[in-house]
């Protein structure tokens, strides 16, 4: 959902605004376009494969000063990236699905070596089954690496939140993922607006600007790069007696990062004129609602439509949409969901011998509370299978039936899938 | 990357090689041993822990003679790495990374292509800066080969420098497709029915020359005139090159600590490692011994001048397996009648 804001003009007035008409891949491209990247690096794998075709145009056309490498592998992506970022340079890529897979051992030493590479990630399932179709089984394999995760609901959404990412990144020193959803987003037009490009530069502060680190041999504060001037090394080996201590760095980083995604947000909504929620989470209809149903991507647009429609029936449903998936807003998420008597917990991934991945998360959020939800997970729209209206609705009913019941009989269940 | 502890400032901080911003830098190439060990600091400094004997320091050194102005190192995952860089330690003089195992020519192509988009943006403090990758087998021939291929095909201006010391020497010396046949190594050992290695050593300096990068020569640190002149043209052409040189491992080759050099005088007396370089438009040409030897045939050592002085050859020495040796002098052979027959400046 995007807000408006009504109180006060944003800075660039729509009207300064480029209204135009692009797919979520598209939206991503002009996006990383106007946000003075050096580095791009890239391979192709459907649904992103637009971004970088969009992007090598621009490269073509002279339109950026970017570098883009078409590597020979996602793996080597994700390399040219710790590179290119080590070198001080601002980098960019994109993938998805078995793409992503590739790149994981690449992707926990970005976030290791504390770099703030973007990652435009366009949500496809994994193999097998080969399938090139959304859910987010590609995005939950990497949770663990140490990235911050964004996910957006709509095109609007993917072009803000990428220029967004950049600055989260720098600031936080950490990579950052940007999710949109394949074909749901990624080949879908929308009407977008589009700041102009001197107000990204701005916003960003120009080109990428190196962190400063403290250096005891060279006694002196220098910029964490690969500089001639002043030698330092990257990825060393790291044993037992250290390697413990950079990883709680790494948990700093994380909570600190919950605080600049909101900064940022709110920073770029004054500038824009467009939020959603307060960054982090979305939430709709929630304050007297007995049953809340939470849900990360482009189903948050159905699943409050459905809302909406309950609403006018008198049903005290809501949602909540997961916008910031890592770090996990577990105090924010338990504050909005626990005056309700049931949450469901939409996931369009499954952990095979356990729940859905962000069904654990809501759990562990609402552990601590001393009256708690029931708590139901719906796995739905694996391999892109569609989610009509129709299908959330049968879930609130569910979840209604259960609030009135005050018991969940089956914890796990698929939501579409045939029996 | 946040650093609670105070700064203590020293007076010179070891002997880091710093490159000014700002200044021009164009290094001359020397060949006096004397005069570069007065004027020239290796960028690998002392305290590292490769064994003692290790070759691949002495290749590291003999490359920071060749360095023009400012360079950035990066290393792929084995020996040279995991020994130069335990934390809080480092040993190298000039920024450095290792990013993983199989990756060195994907980092090194990043690093290469932000050095030209900052050039281009005027955000380089240099007029260049050189771009070399340390890589040992395993990271070349093996898992990294796809992404060296690729960073080849692309044309970086990255300088990749194989140290072979002919297995996987790190995890502690397991075969790999640059291990040569016969030799005993922890997956290939001498057994009852198949005497160590089975296949032939893969040819990777002929795969780069294959992919026509403007420049590939192999070179040991015992010919260090000729390495440092490789290393500078390496260094000097536009585009990648790639440099195999032969690192002599007493832990695996299971030799005396002080013969890794003696070693590689052999590899090249015996011709089973001859010195080349290839130049596109120029062709193969061999260079320093052996040129030598290519004019006079009667130089070439037998075999087993290089293998006797090596445990994981020992099993090739008994009488038994004659006819062994036999077959790894005729593939030795092999391998350098066709080098003559393609270098230009062999005698016809
Ligand atoms: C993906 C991956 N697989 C395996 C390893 C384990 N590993 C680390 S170093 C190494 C061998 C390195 O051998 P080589 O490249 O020949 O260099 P050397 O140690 O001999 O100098 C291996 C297998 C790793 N680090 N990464
Ligand atoms: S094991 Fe071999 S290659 Fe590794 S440091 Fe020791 S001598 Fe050098």
């Amino acid at each position: 959902m995007i807000f408006f804001s009504k109180k006060s003009k944003p800075k660039i007035p729509l009207e300064k605004q480029k209204l135009m008409t692009v797919n979520g891949d598209e939206a991503v491209a002009y996006a990383v376009k106007q946000c003075y990247v050096d580095v791009v690096a890239a391979y192709p794998i459907t649904p992103q494969t637009i971004i970088v075709e969009k992007y090598s145009e621009f490269v073509a056309d002279g339109e950026v000063h970017t570098e883009f490498i078409p590597v020979e592998s996602e793996h080597s992506a994700m390399s040219a990236c710790v590179g290119a970022a080590a070198a001080g340079a601002r980098a960019f890529t994109a993938t998805a699905a078995n793409g992503l897979a590739l790149m994981w051992e690449i992707l926990y030493i970005a976030a290791s070596l504390r770099l703030p590479i973007v990652l435009a990630v366009v949500n496809r399932a994994l193999s097998a089954p080969i399938n090139i179709h959304c859910d987010h089984s590609d995005a939950m394999g990497m949770r663990d690496s140490g990235w911050i995760q964004i996910f957006a609901e709509n095109v609007q959404e993917a072009y803000d939140t990428t220029i967004q990412a950049f600055k989260i990144a720098e600031k936080a020193l950490l990579p950052v993922a940007v999710n949109l959803d394949g074909f749901f987003l990624s080949h879908t037009l929308e009407n977008i607006y589009m700041l102009p490009d001197d107000a990204v530069y701005e916003f960003l502060g120009g080109p990428r600007k190196v962190a400063k680190t403290y250096v005891d041999y060279l006694g002196k504060e220098v910029e964490a790069k690969l500089d001639p001037a002043n030698p330092l090394s990257f990825g060393p080996l790291d044993l037992y007696d250290y390697y413990f201590e950079h990883k709680m760095h790494q948990v700093e980083a994380m909570k600190e990062a919950k605080k600049i995604v909101k900064e940022v947000h709110d920073e770029y909504a004054e500038l824009s004129g467009r939020s959603y929620g307060d960054g982090i989470l979305v939430p709709y209809e929630v304050e007297d609602a007995d049953v809340i149903v939470t849900v990360l991507g482009s189903t948050g647009g159905t699943v409050r439509w459905v809302v909406k429609k309950l609403r006018q029936k008198g049903y005290k449903v809501g949602t909540v949409r997961i916008r910031l998936f890592r770090p996990f807003p577990f105090e924010e998420l338990r504050e909005i969901l626990k005056g309700a008597k049931v949450v469901g917990v939409m996931d369009r991934a499954i952990s095979f011998g356990s729940f859905g991945p962000s069904f654990l998360e809501v759990n562990t959020a609402l552990y601590d509370l001393k009256e708690k939800p029931l708590l139901v997970n719906y796995v739905y729209g694996l391999g892109g299978r569609d989610v009509p209206p129709d299908l959330v609705e049968k879930m609130f009913m569910e979840l209604l039936e259960d609030a009135k019941k005050g018991v969940v009989e089956n914890k796990l269940r698929f939501l579409g899938v045939r029996e | 990357m946040s650093h609670v502890s105070q700064p203590k400032p020293t007076e010179k901080p070891y002997d880091l090689i710093i490159f000014e911003p700002g200044k021009k830098y164009d290094l001359p190439l020397t060949l006096n041993l004397r005069q570069l060990a007065e004027e020239r600091r290796p960028m690998i400094l002392p305290g590292h822990r490769l064994c003692a004997g290790c070759a691949a320091p002495i290749i590291v050194k003999l490359v920071s003679f060749a360095l023009r102005g400012p360079t950035i190192i990066a290393n792929a995952t084995g020996c040279l790495e995991v020994a130069t860089t335990i934390f809080p330690y480092t040993s190298w003089a000039v920024p450095w990374i290792h990013n993983a195992f199989e990756n060195a020519a994907a980092t090194a192509s990043g690093i290469e292509a932000a050095i030209k988009a900052m050039k281009k943006t005027g955000r380089l403090p240099y007029d260049h800066i050189d771009v070399i990758v340390f890589a040992g087998d395993g990271g070349t021939f093996d898992i990294g080969l796809q992404a060296l291929s690729g960073m080849a095909e692309r044309g970086h201006d990255v300088l990749y420098i194989l140290y072979d010391n002919e297995a996987y020497m790190n995890t502690g010396i397991q075969r790999s497709g640059g291990t040569p046949p016969f030799a005993w190594t922890t997956t290939s050992p001498v057994g009852k029915v198949i005497p160590g290695k089975s296949q032939e050593k893969k040819p990777i300096a002929d795969i780069m020359v294959a992919h026509r990068i403007p420049y590939v020569a192999t070179a040991t640190p015992a010919h260090w005139a000729d390495m440092i002149k490789k290393v500078r043209k390496g260094i000097e052409v536009d585009g990648p090159a790639f440099i195999h040189a032969l690192s002599p491992c007493n832990r695996g080759w299971r030799h005396d600590l002080d013969l890794a050099i003696e070693i590689c005088k052999r590899a090249v007396d015996t011709c089973y490692f001859p010195l080349w370089e290839w130049e596109r438009g120029k062709g193969y040409m061999l260079t320093d011994r052996s040129l030598a030897i290519a004019k006079n045939p009667q130089l070439k050592q037998p075999i087993e001048k290089f293998l006797e002085v090596q445990g994981r050859f020992r099993h090739l020495l008994k009488p038994e397996n004659r006819h062994l040796l036999k077959q790894f002098q005729e593939y030795v052979d092999a391998v350098w009648e066709d080098l003559l027959n393609r270098a230009v400046n062999a005698p016809k």
